[in-house]
C-alpha cells in the first residue's frame, strides 16, 4: 500500500519550498519534480539538495517524463500568468492541477468546505484562493450552514516579512479573489476582504478576522458550535489554527477572532499565511490520493 | 529659516479624515455645503472619502451614511475652482474603485500605504499616473520609519508615478525635530519637480507648529481640517495653517475671515463633540497610535469594561498599523478574560 500519487511541483520560491517540505512528509503525496525557470536559482538547488528531480526550462522540460514518472499531481506556485498554459498541457496529460496562484481558473477550494465535493466531481482543476481565504472562509461557512448570511467581511493581517513582491504587486487580485470566494464558498450574499501588511519586530503571527452580519437573529448556540467544529476541521491540517476570541455577538454581526501559526517549514512560524496555503493544497492532493485508492476517483489511463 | 514669500498648498480633510470623528456619518448634503463654502474661500484641494478611502465602508471601520459615489457626485459638480481628491488604501480600496471615483470627476487621487509598505501601492500609483490624475504617494505612521527609512520608500512611490509624497502623521506623535528631519531628508532625495507634503494630527499639540516645520524643511502641500475636524484631537486646523502662514508672509490663497467663518458656522456645530486634545486623543500622540482606532477604543471600554488608555498603550506596544481596527475588540476580549480570570 506505498502507492503514492505522484506530485510535480512549479515554482520553487517560498510556497514552492514549503509545499516540497510537506510533501516530503505525506503518506499520500510524493514529491518527485520541483520545476523553474532558472537554473541558478536558489530555488532549486535547494530542491535538489533535498533529493528531488529539477527541470530549469519550465513545464515544457517535464511534459516527457509526465507519464514516464506516473505523475499524477501537480502545485502551481507560479503566477496567475503562468498558470493558465501550465494547466493546459498538464491536464491534457491526465494531470490534477491545484493552483496556488490567484488565477483561479478552476473552482475555488476550501477542504473542509468543499474539497469532498471537487473531489467527488473529478476537478481536473482547483484553485486554492488565498491565504486569507484559507484562513477565513471556513469561518464563514461554518454560519452560513446555520443560518442564512448576509454578508460576510475579513480582515487579514500579515507580517512584512512573510507578503512576497507577487503578492504587493497585486494585492487588488487578493481583495478581488478572497471576496469572490467569500461569497461562491462561504455562502455570504456579499463578501469583502481587507489585507494589512504589519512591519512589526519581531514579526507578528497572521492573524484573520471575520465579521459576519446574518440576515435575522443570529442562533449564538448553534454558531458558537458550529464555528468550533470547524475551527477543529482546519485543525486537523493547520495544527497552529487557534480560536483566538469570538464568536462574539452584536445584534445580528458575529465576529470571529483567529490566529495562524504556521509549522516553520521553510518560513518562520510566523508566517502562517504561507502555511495555510501549502498546508491546504497539500490536504487537496491527499484526498485526490485517498479518494483514488478507494476507487471513488479514477485516474485517468496511461499506456 | 524664514519661510516668508513661500506657496503652500492646502487641502481639506474635514470631509474624509473628520470622517472618522462623525463615524462616516456626514450627509451629502453637509458635505456639499462645507465644500461650496470652502471653495468661495479659495480653498484649492477638498478630499471627499470615506474615512479610510474609497472601498473603507466595512463592519471593521464603519460603513458610511452614503457611499464613495454618492459623495463624489454630490460635490464634485458643485466646484467653482476647488478640485477634489480621494483617498485610497491599496489593501482596502482597488483600482478598480479608483476608476468609478475618477467616472465621479476626481481630480487628484492620494495613495497611502504604512510608512514601511510602498510596494503594495505599485498597481495604484502606476495607473492614477497614467491618467492624469495628481498622483499623490501618502506614507502613513511616518513615525515608525526613520528619515532614511521614508527616503528609500518615497522613492518607490516617485519611481511609480507619484508627483507629490507625503509624510503623514497618523498618530500625531511626531515633534517639530522629527518633521524637519524627515522632510529635509525627503528634499534631497527626491527629484526636485516632486512636491512635499504634510499631514498633521494634532494628537500632542502639535499640528500647527508640525505644519511650519514641515514647509521650513521644503514641503509646500500642507493638509488641513475645518476647525481641526479629523480623527484622534483631529488633524492642523484649517483656519489657523491660515491665519499662521498668513502672519508669516507665506501664500495659501486662502481668505482667512471666510474660512474662519466656514469653520465656525458650518463645521462646528456639526461636530459629535468638541475636537480637542483629550485624554484619548493624548494617548494616541503619546502612543503612538493611528489616530482613528480613539472611537473604536472608547466604545471597547464601554462593551468590556477595559480602559481605552490601556488599550490604546497595549496597542502601540504590539506595533498595530492603520486599518487594524479589528484588533482593538480582539484585545479587549483577551484583556478581559484574563482579568475575570485573575478576579
Amino acid at each position: 500500500m506505498s502507492q503514492k500519487l505522484k506530485a510535480v511541483i512549479i515554482g520553487p520560491g517560498n510556497i514552492g519550498t514549503d509545499l516540497l517540505m510537506k510533501t516530503q512528509r505525506s503518506e499520500w503525496v510524493e514529491p518527485v519534480w520541483m520545476v523553474g525557470v532558472d537554473p541558478e536559482s536558489e530555488g532549486l538547488k535547494r530542491a535538489a539538495a533535498m533529493g528531488i528531480k529539477t527541470c530549469a526550462t519550465g513545464v515544457d522540460g517535464i511534459l516527457d517524463h509526465v507519464v514516464k514518472d506516473d505523475i499524477r499531481v501537480a502545485f502551481d506556485a507560479t503566477s496567475a500568468y503562468a498558470h493558465a498554459e501550465n494547466s493546459r498541457k498538464l491536464n491534457a496529460l491526465g494531470v490534477v492541477m491545484i493552483d496556488l496562484t490567484p488565477a483561479a481558473i478552476g473552482p475555488f477550494c476550501i477542504p473542509p468546505v468543499n474539497l469532498a465535493q471537487h473531489a467527488s466531481e473529478l476537478k481536473m482543476n482547483v484553485n486554492m484562493v488565498t491565504c486569507g481565504g484559507q484562513a477565513t472562509i471556513p469561518m464563514v461557512a461554518a454560519v452560513s450552514r446555520v443560518q442564512p448570511v448576509e454578508y460576510g467581511e475579513i480582515i487579514a493581517s500579515v507580517s512584512s516579512k512573510s507578503v512576497g513582491p507577487g503578492t504587493r504587486k497585486n494585492i487588488d487580485e487578493f481583495t478581488r479573489t478572497t471576496a469572490s470566494a467569500i461569497e461562491k464558498v462561504g455562502g455570504a450574499k456579499k463578501g469583502k476582504a481587507i489585507i494589512i501588511v504589519n512591519p512589526a519586530e519581531p514579526p507578528l503571527l497572521m492573524r484573520d478576522t471575520v465579521h459576519v452580519l446574518t440576515e435575522d437573529q443570529p442562533d449564538q448556540e448553534a454558531i458558537t458550535q458550529s464555528v468550533r467544529a470547524m475551527v477543529a476541521e482546519v485543525q486537523k491540517y493547520v495544527p497552529g489554527y487557534k480560536l483566538v476570541n469570538g464568536p462574539v455577538f452584536d445584534g445580528k454581526r458575529v465576529s470571529i477572532f483567529l490566529e495562524v501559526e504556521g509549522l516553520g517549514d521553510f518560513l518562520p512560524r510566523y508566517a502562517g499565511n504561507l502555511d495555510i496555503m501549502t498546508a491546504a493544497g497539500l490536504r487537496t492532493a491527499e484526498l485526490f490520493a485517498e479518494e483514488a485508492r478507494k476507487g471513488n476517483f479514477v485516474l485517468p489511463e496511461r499506456g | 529659516m524664514s519661510i516668508q514669500g513661500r506657496r503652500v498648498t492646502l487641502h481639506e480633510m474635514s470631509l474624509r479624515d473628520g470622517m472618522h470623528a462623525k463615524r462616516h456619518q456626514i450627509s451629502t448634503g453637509q458635505m456639499v455645503s462645507i465644500a461650496m463654502a470652502a471653495d468661495a474661500a479659495g480653498m484649492p484641494w477638498i478630499e471627499v472619502t470615506h474615512g479610510d478611502g474609497l472601498g473603507g465602508a466595512s463592519v471593521n471601520y464603519g460603513f458610511a451614511a452614503h457611499s464613495d459615489v454618492d459623495y463624489l457626485k454630490a460635490v464634485v459638480p458643485k466646484m467653482k475652482n476647488a478640485k477634489v481628491s480621494a483617498l485610497l488604501l491599496p489593501g482596502i480600496g482597488t483600482v478598480d474603485m479608483l476608476k468609478e471615483a475618477i467616472d465621479c470627476g476626481i481630480s487628484g487621487v492620494r495613495i497611502a500605504t504604512h510608512c514601511t509598505e510602498a510596494d503594495c501601492a505599485e498597481q495604484h500609483i502606476a495607473y492614477a499616473a497614467t491618467t492624469g490624475l495628481d498622483t499623490v504617494g501618502f506614507l502613513m505612521m511616518a513615525h515608525r520609519a526613520s528619515p532614511e527609512k521614508l527616503v528609500e520608500q518615497a522613492l518607490l512611490m516617485e519611481g511609480y508615478g507619484a508627483r507629490t509624497v507625503y509624510c503623514t502623521d497618523s498618530a500625531g506623535y511626531m515633534l517639530p525635530d522629527d518633521v524637519t528631519a524627515r522632510i529635509s531628508a525627503l528634499r534631497t532625495a527626491l527629484n526636485p519637480e516632486t512636491e512635499l507634503g504634510f499631514h498633521a494630527h494634532n494628537n500632542l499639540g502639535m499640528a500647527i507648529a508640525n505644519s511650519v516645520a514641515a514647509v521650513a524643511a521644503g514641503a509646500n502641500r500642507i493638509d488641513g481640517a475645518l476647525a481641526g475636524l479629523g480623527a484622534g484631537a483631529g488633524n492642523a486646523a484649517t483656519e489657523l495653517l491660515v491665519a499662521a502662514f498668513e502672519r508669516m508672509g507665506v501664500h495659501t490663497g486662502v481668505d482667512l475671515f471666510r474660512i474662519m467663518d466656514v469653520a465656525e458656522d458650518l463645521v462646528v456645530p456639526m461636530m459629535d463633540r468638541p475636537i480637542r486634545v483629550d485624554r484619548g486623543s493624548l494617548v494616541l500622540g503619546y502612543a503612538g497610535v493611528y489616530s482613528s482606532f480613539l472611537l473604536f477604543a472608547e466604545r471597547a471600554e464601554k462593551r468590556y469594561g477595559i480602559p481605552a488608555r490601556d488599550l490604546l498603550m497595549e496597542l502601540g506596544r504590539r506595533g498595530m498599523v492603520g486599518g487594524q481596527e479589528d484588533m482593538i475588540e480582539d484585545l479587549a476580549l483577551t484583556m478581559s478574560r484574563a482579568r475575570n480570570v485573575a478576579a
